[in-house]
């Protein structure tokens, strides 16, 4: 029983490997896993060193963290300044605490939005369930861009919103949608509303009938049924689409960068204004790195709902 | 109850949410007027502008190539971290490897294209390489935070084949090399094809990252729409959106008519 | 070459030694399972098996599930590496040897046919790998499709199939090869009650035509009784009993092996005197009961009767002649056409199932509530120590 099964090549190659003490196995690991150490993992380094370094008009343009001194030693010129400058200027701090109040109510909007739609389209039965499920999925196939620039002539002061209200008598002068908090928070809702629904439906289908005719059976009304049967049931679905809603809308650039107001300060646009326009490097690492404490934390919870779900 | 009414008149309002923007967007790229949300007749012109903006076109070509190129490399790579993380077993690095391949996908944009500018800067400084930004530079951005896409992607599809067919396979002769190129990847197939056409979408569709780590002379598409918006409103940009918005409609739907014969079929 | 194996009243010993080696034992054995033992972290699978097996046998692992059978027989085909322990087939220690290299195959409880593939793609996919040429493969394909009466389906799919179909499909495909050796997990497990009924004859006819070795692994008794040379009863990791499927219905060596297959009373007792024909036990349950005598049983020894249903005869007179009669009244009665189930209550409180077969056309059947007298004969009942 000769089993001829793999190229005089192959064999070849996986004898070098074999000779080197790499294994077939360790080299399909190792692709995958240098791949996002070197283009993932390193950057954060990478951002976390220069945030210790200073600004200066060079190319690149930010000071090297050690310099040889005039006998040869080695002088540490790292330090924590721009962190500090972080916390001591208002504008800063204010801009965090404005990204997490935007993305708390975005995120709380688009869970009263998202969850009877994905409770209707998960009781729904096929085909039309499948077809509700493509017309949520869709938007998020044409561009991101393209969907905030839409609110754009929905919401400007002679937009397409002010000249039905106006049309119809309902107000005198143009409300000011645009370039406002309110904007931004109808564009992050809009943009991230599949984020909702997806994982909510997923975790809806999943709800056994059973349940809820057994919770009927005992008496139960529909509303009962609902608070005390299915929302519990639903908790990581909730949990994992707000995540999911929550993460990407407090660092968002674009959407306060289109709709929001000169004064809309979210901690993605301070972040680009500061590397683009000021080229500040060091103090637009700082504000990432801030950035990423804030966002770790929703992470690692996320990451622990799917694992939860894989043991399932 | 109140459900009764509730429930679909919630649903409606929802997607009239989602889909009257994306409506008055198309109607009024065939708005004869400059002033976008005004209607001043039916006509075509912005198509026509549309065609003959060399930029635009240009930077079409780019974001095409990038997505390609991203959206390939990005479905080789998920799909070997997907295999390696549902078939290996226990390994060292194991958990490293799932965060890396899962973070990718809610990490902000902003901290994404960053980071990744200055590690390719300080590439550049120690090792030469790369020389300059542009488009190797944003192929690999997108790939990394791509091939996180495919690998959730393709992890879920083997996790649910039956691992008896891989065992078969071994059990008839077959080395695990040949095993993955015969058997795993014909099954799964459909889920990287799914993947691929994910990542290609998420790389075009992306302009915050490929702001932070493109050079001159590559601009994409995003950029360029983007610089144009910041602006104003402008018509020709409404042109644009309407192709793309129909190009992806029909291809989301001659998909799901695919998948759902497949469904069926294989049901 | 192969015995039959059809439950017959065959007077065991006289049978040769050659055609049952596993009596003879001076005989080499195929298989030979050696202190085999896997552990899932804290979790032991299979626990210390030791198990000789012969060429040509059809050997069941019977059990039910999470007994540790599908591993014993992962660890066969090379899926699961033993923690503890080898595994020789035909002399040649197995350890180390990856599954495309062992001399055996598998047929899976999914089947696990590639769904890409055509049958006849699937069958040839065995011989391809061996770097047999096409051609030939091809042909031995379709001699295959012949045996298993798939010629006409050659070119479906898998989805295309009936469930039936695709089982044979999955046995043409592991069969290819000529393996020495064949490892089936359940192999009729997805198959209806009259189509696995049919199905096991087919898999003994196969079994026969080529002489390949067989091991089985299954949780349907009924199954494991037809089809099977002998028989592996697993509980919790470890082998509690082997032997042929005579041996284990009639004499199992433990209260474990007498409940499991088939149904049974149990008699907890102790040892009252050993004539020399006959033994006296004593239970609370029902008084002094007689049976055939046991060897290496001390007087006051706990023991457990284990007496099958079908050998306790129910009258409403009190029967003579009969060594053990015990009265009670019938509380409950299954009809079920070819017999009755009975449940009747002993006076001790203890009640015991009865089955009846229908012989006989019995106009005034016994029913509920009636006084009866329990009776069987004293080589009815089997003791056991553990």
């Amino acid at each position: 029983m000769s089993a001829v099964t793999e190229s005089a090549a192959w064999r070849g190659s996986a004898r070098v490997l074999g000779w080197l003490g790499i294994s077939g196995r360790t080299l399909v690991i190792a692709v995958p896993m240098l791949w996002f150490l070197v283009f993932f993992l390193v950057p954060f380094f990478v951002l976390g060193r220069i945030s210790l370094a200073e600004v200066i008009i060079a190319r690149p343009p930010y000071t090297p963290l050690f310099e040889r001194g005039p006998e040869g030693e080695l002088e540490i010129i790292a330090g924590l300044q721009n962190y500090r400058f972080l916390f001591e200027d208002a504008l800063y701090r204010n801009a965090y605490f404005s990204s997490i109040r935007i993305a708390v109510i975005s995120t709380v909007f688009a869970l009263l939005i998202g969850y009877p739609i994905a409770y209707y389209i998960a009781r729904s039965p096929e085909p039309r369930r499948s077809i509700l499920l493509l017309m949520v999925i869709l938007p998020f196939w044409t561009s991101f861009l393209l969907r905030v620039y839409a609110w754009m002539g929905f919401l400007r002061r002679e937009g397409v919103i002010n000249n039905m209200l106006m049309s119809m008598g309902v107000i005198d002068t143009p409300l000011v949608m645009l370039q406002t908090d309110f904007a931004v928070l109808i564009g992050i809702v809009y943009t991230y509303l599949p984020f909702m629904i997806l994982p909510l439906y997923a975790n809806l289908t999943k709800l056994d009938d059973a349940h809820l005719e057994a919770a009927a059976d005992l008496g139960a009304s529909p509303m009962v049924t609902f608070f005390t049967v299915t929302l519990p049931l639903s908790m990581p679905g909730i949990i994992a689409g707000s995540m999911l809603v929550f993460i990407p809308a407090i660092g968002e650039y674009v959407i306060p960068a289109l709709l929001g107001g000169p004064d809309t300060l979210m901690i993605g646009r301070v972040l680009w204004d500061e590397f683009f326009s000021s080229r500040d490097w060091p103090v637009a690492s700082a504000v990432a790195i801030v950035m990423l404490v804030l966002v770790v934390a929703p992470i690692m919870w996320l990451q622990s709902i799917q694992n939860r779900r894989e043991l399932d | 109850m109140g459900r009764g009414w509730f429930l679909p008149m919630a649903v409606v309002a929802g997607f009239v949410f989602l889909y009257a923007p994306i409506i008055s967007l198309v109607v009024f790229s065939f708005n004869e007027s400059r002033l976008v949300t005004v209607w001043g007749g039916f006509s075509t012109r912005w198509y026509g502008e549309l065609i003959r903006d060399r930029q635009i076109l240009g930077a079409a070509w780019i974001s095409l190539q990038v997505a390609f190129a991203s959206a390939t490399v990005a479905t080789v790579i998920g799909t070997l971290a997907a295999f390696v993380l549902t078939r290996f077993g226990s390994f060292r690095g194991r958990l490293l490897l799932t965060g890396m391949a899962t973070a990718p996908l809610v990490m902000p944009e902003v901290i994404t294209g960053l980071s990744l500018l200055l590690l390719f800067v300080s590439m550049e400084l120690t090792l030469g390489w790369p020389a300059g930004r542009g488009l190797t530079t944003i192929i690999i951005a997108h790939t990394t935070f791509c091939a996180a896409f495919v690998a959730v992607i393709a992890q879920s599809r083997l996790r649910d084949m039956d691992e008896s067919l891989e065992e078969a396979a071994r059990d008839l002769g077959a080395g695990p090399v040949r095993v993955f190129f015969d058997i795993t990847l014909p099954v799964i197939a459909p889920a990287l094809v799914a993947g691929w056409l994910l990542a290609f979408t998420l790389s075009l569709d992306d302009l915050v990252i490929a702001s932070f780590v493109s050079g001159p002379g590559a601009s994409t598409l995003p950029m360029v729409i983007f610089s144009k918006v910041r602006l104003g409103v402008s018509p020709d940009v409404n042109a644009l959106a309407t192709i793309i918005i129909g190009i992806v409609t029909v291809s989301v739907i001659i998909a799901g008519v695919l998948m759902r014969r497949r469904a069926a079929r294989g049901g | 070459m192969v015995e039959p194996r059809m439950t017959q009243p065959a007077p065991a010993k006289a049978l040769a030694a050659d055609t049952k080696p596993w009596r003879d034992p001076g005989a080499e054995p195929f298989i030979s399972i050696r202190g085999i033992t896997k552990r899932f972290g804290v979790f032991t699978a299979v626990d210390d098996v030791s198990l000789d097996i012969f060429r040509g046998e059809l050997f069941c692992l019977l059990g039910g599930s999470g007994c540790g059978k599908s591993t014993l027989l992962r660890m066969l085909a090379g899926f699961e590496v033993p923690t503890e322990g080898q595994v020789l087939i035909d002399g040649q220690d197995m350890s180390g040897v990856p599954p495309d290299k062992r001399p055996t195959n598998m047929m899976f409880q999914s089947y696990a046919l590639f769904p890409h593939m055509t049958v006849e793609k699937n069958v040839a996919y065995g011989l391809l790998r061996e770097g047999k040429p096409k051609r030939e493969a091809y042909a031995r394909v379709a001699e295959m499709l012949k045996l298993v009466k798939l010629e006409a389906f050659a070119r479906r799919k898998p989805h295309q199939l009936s469930g039936g179909q695709r089982q044979r499909v999955a046995l043409a495909r592991s069969l290819i090869k000529q393996p020495k050796l064949l490892l089936l997990d359940e192999p009729l497990g997805a198959l209806d009650k009259k189509l696995r009924e049919e199905t096991q004859f087919e898999l003994i006819r196969i079994q026969e035509t080529l002489g390949v070795t067989f091991i089985v692994v299954t949780h349907d008794q009924d199954e494991a009784m037809t089809l099977a040379t002998r028989i592996g009863v697993m509980d919790e990791g470890k082998i509690r009993q082997v032997g042929e499927p005579r041996e284990i219905y009639e004499e199992p060596n433990s209260k474990f092996v007498a409940d499991f297959i088939g149904s049974v009373n149990l008699f907890e007792g102790q040892v009252d005197t050993a004539a020399p024909d006959l033994m006296r036990i004593r239970t609370e349950e029902a008084g002094p009961l007689v049976t055939l005598p046991r060897p290496g049983l001390n007087r006051n020894q706990q023991v457990w009767i284990a007496l099958r249903p079908e050998r306790i005869g129910l009258s409403r007179a009190r029967p003579e002649n009969t060594a053990n009669v015990v009265p009670g009244v019938v509380q409950e009665v299954g009809y079920m056409g070819h017999m009755s189930n009975f449940r009747v209550k002993l006076e001790s409180g203890r009640v015991i199932r009865v089955t009846q077969s229908s012989q006989l056309r019995d106009e005034d059947p016994i029913s509920w509530d009636e006084p009866v007298f329990a009776s069987w004969s004293p080589s009815a009942a089997r003791v056991l120590t553990e």
